[in-house]
């Protein structure tokens, strides 16, 4: 039949060209794209990962280019808690923009506020890291972080965090930069697993006479918990790497911080600081590990985000 | 025989968002502890109308009504009417079974925690009773604490059937119910139907016509948005006064 209808074979062999170029570009966009990259890290930091070892390197606080020593410690509880804290701040306001656009906002409002907050995600990070500096930097440093130190700094327990002397190139402006670029972001994600939810699950909760409140407390938010919760762990990757904007604002400190006004440092802020002045090949071994530590760290959140968004698509899609 | 109207339909017009008629001029009356089927091929209105009478389209902005619907004489249509109220007293049933991501428990009292009521004995009484009278009681009595979605669609629509009568509405909607569920589970669906109108006033639409004819005392045939012909079951299903009905009824079209 394919030899008496030439048109037919020709279709044929259009969708097998299609199939081995798209699938081609399938698999090394989604395969060896990354194998490389995870390659090249894993080779360029194989004489740090000898050298020191890999629990001796996670474990260490050494940052010592002069004495050759290296230790990813610092780096990492850094960028923990700069996104730990990002994370705290963005959450419960993503909550509420995503809440507010779906449910509560009028229709005509919603696609102006949808499309601002989509914008804020188009800018480009460094831009925040900008503004960070000469808005928020200035602005902490003098007023408020001074402010937050009178009035919680002799409160048992949490007042050690307010310990210091507040400069504002430090552990909270650096989070709330950080929570302000991922905020956009994490709204949208949480947006789209309140829209996932059926209208009929909705509408039942309402014809047995909820409030609006009640629909979104008692329904929309159990139902797309795990979603909103990958939303989050999203977000988080997200923070983890941008991290790179805050640049200015953590003060390229190897410390740990016991403050939230000491300045600290980062994985990626280490990177962005030291690539240039790494001048010896044990130096900068020791920053491509630090790399591929961020690259695994990444990796792992992306994985469980994308699982537990699975699980609501799985339990809801219509 | 006589009837008490619960609901009557007054010049019923209604527009979805963007001034799209979708309901022309409805006149019908729904009489009190009576099944009545809103029939029609899709598209007609006829969930549109179901979905008026418990002011469902309230909830998407630019929905308009005109005319008046009248339950117990007051018209549900004004401004002034407590539309979480107007909820409590319309119950409604959904194509899909809808339960809530808790426990059956929870699942039947979340409408009676709605209202206050927070008692314990009286939340257990309540949703005892309605369990029962959803004919779901001896298949849940011993895991009433168990997630809603361990049950089979066919339970899962009875518990939501339960869960719109815990709350004892007067009168309640069904929006094709049994569209989702095999056979077996749609009769019982249709026997528990039935059986509610003791102490229920019913209005199910329904794209099955065996069904419209083997549950509801009343049918009503709309087409296009319009009613063309409203009256007894048996009158419709046998000689109806419309040429168009019964075109649909004999299946020339739909």
């Amino acid at each position: 039949m394919d030899k008496a209808n030439p048109y037919l074979k020709r279709a044929k062999i259009l969708e097998y060209v299609l199939k081995v170029v798209l699938g081609t570009a399938a698999i090394f966009i989604g395969l060896i794209l990354p194998l490389t990259i995870f390659f090249v890290l894993y080779k360029e930091s194989s004489l740090a990962i000898e050298h020191f070892g890999v629990l001796n390197f996670l474990t260490s606080t050494d940052w010592d280019p002069v004495a050759e020593k290296f230790g990813g410690l610092v780096p990492l509880v850094g960028t923990l808690i700069a996104t730990f804290l990002a994370t705290l701040i963005a959450a419960p306001i993503s909550m509420g923009i995503a809440i507010f656009l779906v449910e509560l906002s009028p229709n005509r409002l919603k696609s102006i506020f949808s499309t601002a907050i989509e914008l804020l995600a188009a800018i480009p990070s460094i831009i925040y890291g900008m503004w960070g500096l000469f808005v928020i930097a200035p602005l902490f440093g003098e007023k408020v972080e001074p402010w937050l130190q009178q009035k919680l700094g002799g409160v048992p327990l949490i007042g050690k965090l307010f310990e210091g002397s507040p400069t504002g190139i430090d552990v909270l402006t650096t989070s709330l930069v950080l929570s302000i670029m991922i905020i956009p972001f994490m709204s949208s994600v949480v947006k789209d697993a309140f829209n996932m939810v059926p209208p009929i699950m909705k509408e039942s909760a309402y014809s047995l006479g909820a409030t609006k409140w009640e629909v979104i407390k008692q329904v929309m938010i159990p139902i797309t918990a795990s979603g909103i919760a990958g939303g989050l762990i999203l977000s988080v990757g997200r923070a983890l790497g941008e991290t790179m904007a805050v640049t200015f604002l953590a003060g390229n400190v190897n410390q740990i911080p016991k403050s939230l006004f000491d300045p600290f440092t980062t994985i990626t802020v280490a990177l962005a600081n030291q690539f240039t002045e790494a001048d010896t090949d044990i130096y900068l071994s020791s920053l491509y590990f630090l790399a591929l530590i961020l690259f695994f760290m990444s990796f792992i959140i992306l994985y469980l985000s994308k699982f537990m968004l699975l699980q609501i698509e799985k339990k809801w899609k219509v | 025989m006589t009837e008490n109207i619960k609901i009557q339909v007054k010049n019923l017009n209604f527009y979805y968002a963007g001034n799209k008629l979708a309901l022309k001029d409805i006149n019908l009356p729904i009489y009190e502890k009576r099944i009545t089927a809103l029939i029609g091929p899709s598209g007609c209105g006829k969930t549109t109308l179901l979905r008026c009478f418990n002011r469902m389209h309230d909830l998407y902005p630019g929905n308009r009504y005109e005319g008046e619907i009248l339950l117990d004489g007051k018209n549900i249509l004004d401004k002034d009417v407590d539309l979480m109220e107007l909820r409590t007293r319309v119950g409604m049933v959904f194509q899909k079974p809808t339960p809530f991501p808790m426990s059956i428990f929870d699942n039947i009292a979340y409408g009676l925690k709605l209202q206050g009521i927070k008692n314990k004995t009286e939340l257990q009484d309540r949703v005892e009773q309605a369990l029962k009278e959803a004919a779901l009681w001896d298949e849940v009595k011993d895991r009433l604490n168990v997630s809603a979605f361990s049950l089979s669609g066919g339970q899962q629509q009875r518990l939501c059937i339960a869960r719109t009568i815990a709350v004892k509405p007067e009168v309640i909607l069904f929006d094709e119910p049994t569209s989702a569920l095999d056979p077996i589970s749609t009769s019982k669906i249709e026997e528990l139907i039935v059986e509610l109108k003791k102490n229920h006033t019913i209005i199910i639409v329904t794209h099955n016509m065996q069904q419209a004819a083997r549950v509801s005392d009343y049918t009503a045939f709309m087409y296009l948005g319009e009613l063309v012909e409203f009256d007894s079951t048996d009158i419709i299903f046998t000689k109806p006064n419309k040429k168009l009905t019964e075109d649909y009824i004999s299946g020339r079209f739909g």
